[in-house]
């Protein structure tokens, strides 16, 4: 019995391995085919869902095509046709292994339209460019509004609020970290984007509204967590700071920061983590088009969102690039919370 | 000017915490106002086929129920097992660290590992995929609550066990797991309110249904999923419905929230 006990805690213990293992295996397995077909070059590619062929009866192809692939393509494929043609956009990006992708790239591309002059033949391009820009940009802009506010707090609720509004304040804010981010997209679509439109222009689901709510959705997780880190400085060093005739101010920034600094950098990159793999927040407010954006205030779509809204309906070379999409974001968002966790929050056990 | 400096600091920190105040605040006023004026008796007793909640109401709890029922019996165990079995091995800390990692892993990445191994085996969508990505997603939640908590136990009552001679299993569930009690529910109770109201892993697991069903085998009816699928509708009767099933879910999920910080308030 006690040996029985034994091992099943410690099977149990090897599912989490077990799990997470076989998910970063199996998005592979998945994502294989479109691995194969597309390379590392998928990550700078923005065609998404372009249909590639030169056949005189094009249009008739085409749209045989679209409807094989999905419904998201023949909207995708409006965005998209202006894209097809300047292909040399790719080499805006100038590292020096992307160009050589790039080198590779065009020629082949040409062989294809040069050898395939069968009108039945088609090729569907997927290049994840796009949402992989989206994904970092949003996450930038919402790291950019919900720093400076999240800190504000924590400073406000650890050492200027007095304690009976520091209690309310504070456990209201964890409350609201515990909301469901469908709250908070829901709020961005109907509430919070036509306000950014009204000040900003643009339309009310974009880029910028995306990356605002996510930045709202993270700074209560993010106040929180600092304020956490903030309070364990120890009394003593600030009372001897006061002592020694330091301003509030000078006793944060000379005292508070350098000591809690592992673990605020730490819950920095924990929400940025978060905010990197959010699907609902900002699947209201994105617009979900395929469009790299060139101002603020466009929409275009980000990892989550692509995989929120094309999964179900995806089959074949489409879902496998979104397994190869799932993939990244896993990847990307793995290494930033390790980083997180290994660096910033190891735990003093 | 050292005391001008301070006083623009403070001034300013105090504006970025009435500024972020502001917003949350007004998420939860639009969400009252909006969801008081749009719910009545009629969204709970009807489906959603008729313009209500109750098959997506039920539907939800169901499904989050049967996550615990899968998510908690494994992630209890394995807690066990990092506190009281692992004596402190590097296997053990690197099973803490990933199991923290997973905790913060993409929802949406956990939807299609569970779309991949089960939805497309299978060919359709179904509650049990549901179900087990909430599970999944719960595991890391309670392995982190379990193995915090029994941290907590006095190691005098562990050895006060092992000396009147108990078996050690025994030992864990008679005296460490009763004293660790308290904290391990209100643990499973928050993570129950987080998995509650998750969305991105069921959009292509359970997917979402207009009836009222039990049968796990199907499409089952999600609360979240039909918020995201209404709100985006223009008709107006129907965004009001997600207005509802919006404000109920975040009233549920703040009151679980408080129940859990009243029973860690009682116990102190």
């Amino acid at each position: 019995m006690e040996t029985l006990f034994k091992r099943l805690s410690a099977f149990s213990a090897t599912i989490i391995l077990l799990i997470l293992t076989s998910i970063f295996v199996v998005l592979f397995i998945y994502a294989k085919p479109a691995i194969k077909e597309y390379g590392i070059k998928f990550l700078v590619d923005p065609r998404w869902g372009v249909v590639v062929e030169n056949q005189v009866s094009s249009t008739q192809i085409q749209s045989s095509m679209d409807t094989s692939i999905n419904s998201d393509t023949s909207i995708n494929d409006d965005e998209d046709i202006p894209m097809d043609v300047d292909i040399p956009t790719d080499s805006d990006i100038p590292t020096d292994s992307d160009l050589v992708g790039q080198d590779n790239d065009i020629p082949t591309d040409n062989d294809f339209l040069a050898q395939t002059n069968t009108p039945t033949k088609a090729k569907v391009i997927y290049g994840g460019l796009i949402p992989i820009v989206g994904t970092i940009l949003s996450t930038l802009i919402a790291m950019f509004f919900a720093v400076p506010i999240a800190m504000g707090i924590a400073i406000f609720l650890s050492e200027i609020a007095p304690p009976f509004v520091a209690k309310p304040v504070g456990i209201a804010i964890e409350l609201l970290a515990a909301i469901p981010s469908i709250i908070y997209g829901m709020w961005g679509l109907f509430y919070f984007g036509p306000f950014v439109a009204k000040i900003f222009g643009g339309s009310s689901v974009s880029l910028l509204v995306a990356g605002l709510v996510l930045g709202i959705m993270i700074i209560p997780f993010m106040a929180s967590l600092t304020r956490d880190s903030m309070n364990t400085t120890p009394n003593v060093l600030k009372e001897s700071a006061y002592a020694m005739g330091a301003t509030k101010f000078e006793v944060i920034k000379d005292v508070i920061f350098p000591y809690a600094k592992k673990g605020i950098i730490g819950s920095m990159i924990l929400a940025l983590g978060r905010a990197l793999g959010e699907t609902m927040a900002v699947a209201f407010v994105i617009g979900g088009v395929f469009n790299l954006p060139k101002k603020l205030t466009d929409p275009t779509v980000s990892i989550p969102v692509v995989l929120a809204n094309n999964f179900a309906e995806s089959s074949g070379m489409s879902l496998s690039a979104l397994f190869y999409l799932a993939l990244i974001l896993f990847v990307i968002s793995f290494i930033v919370i390790s980083f997180a966790k290994f660096y910033f929050l190891r735990d003093k056990k | 000017m050292r005391l001008f400096i301070n006083k623009v600091v403070l001034i300013l920190s105090t504006l970025a915490a009435i500024l972020g105040l502001v917003f949350l605040f007004w998420i939860l006023i639009t969400f009252t106002i909006k969801g008081l004026s749009s719910i009545n008796l009629y969204i709970f007793t009807h489906d959603l086929v008729d313009n209500g909640l109750r098959n997506l109401l039920i539907g939800q709890f169901v499904l989050a129920f049967i996550a615990v029922l899968i998510g908690v019996p494994i992630g209890m165990i394995a807690g066990i097992y990092l506190q009281e079995y692992s004596f402190g091995s590097k296997y053990a800390d690197i099973i803490r660290n990933l199991s923290d990692v997973m905790m913060s892993a993409p929802s949406i990445v956990i939807g299609t590992f569970v779309y991949a191994i089960i939805v497309n085996p299978i060919g359709h969508m179904s509650g049990w995929a549901g179900a087990i990505a909430l599970g999944i997603m719960m595991i890391p939640i309670v392995v982190r609550t379990t193995d915090d908590m029994l941290g907590l136990v006095p190691k005098e009552l562990r050895e006060a066990g092992v000396a009147i001679g108990a078996p050690k299993y025994k030992v864990i569930f008679d005296i460490i797991l009763k004293a660790a009690k308290v904290g391990i529910m209100t643990g499973l109770l928050l993570a129950f309110a987080r998995i509650v109201g998750e969305t991105a892993p069921l959009l292509f697991t359970s997917g979402n249904s207009e009836f009222f069903t039990l049968d796990l085998n199907k499409e089952f009816p999600s609360l979240t999923v039909a918020i995201y699928n209404l709100a985006t509708m223009p008709d107006k009767h129907l965004v009001d419905i997600a207005w509802a099933g919006a404000f109920i879910l975040t009233f549920f999920v703040l009151i679980i929230n408080l129940l859990g910080r009243y029973i860690v308030k009682e116990k102190k």
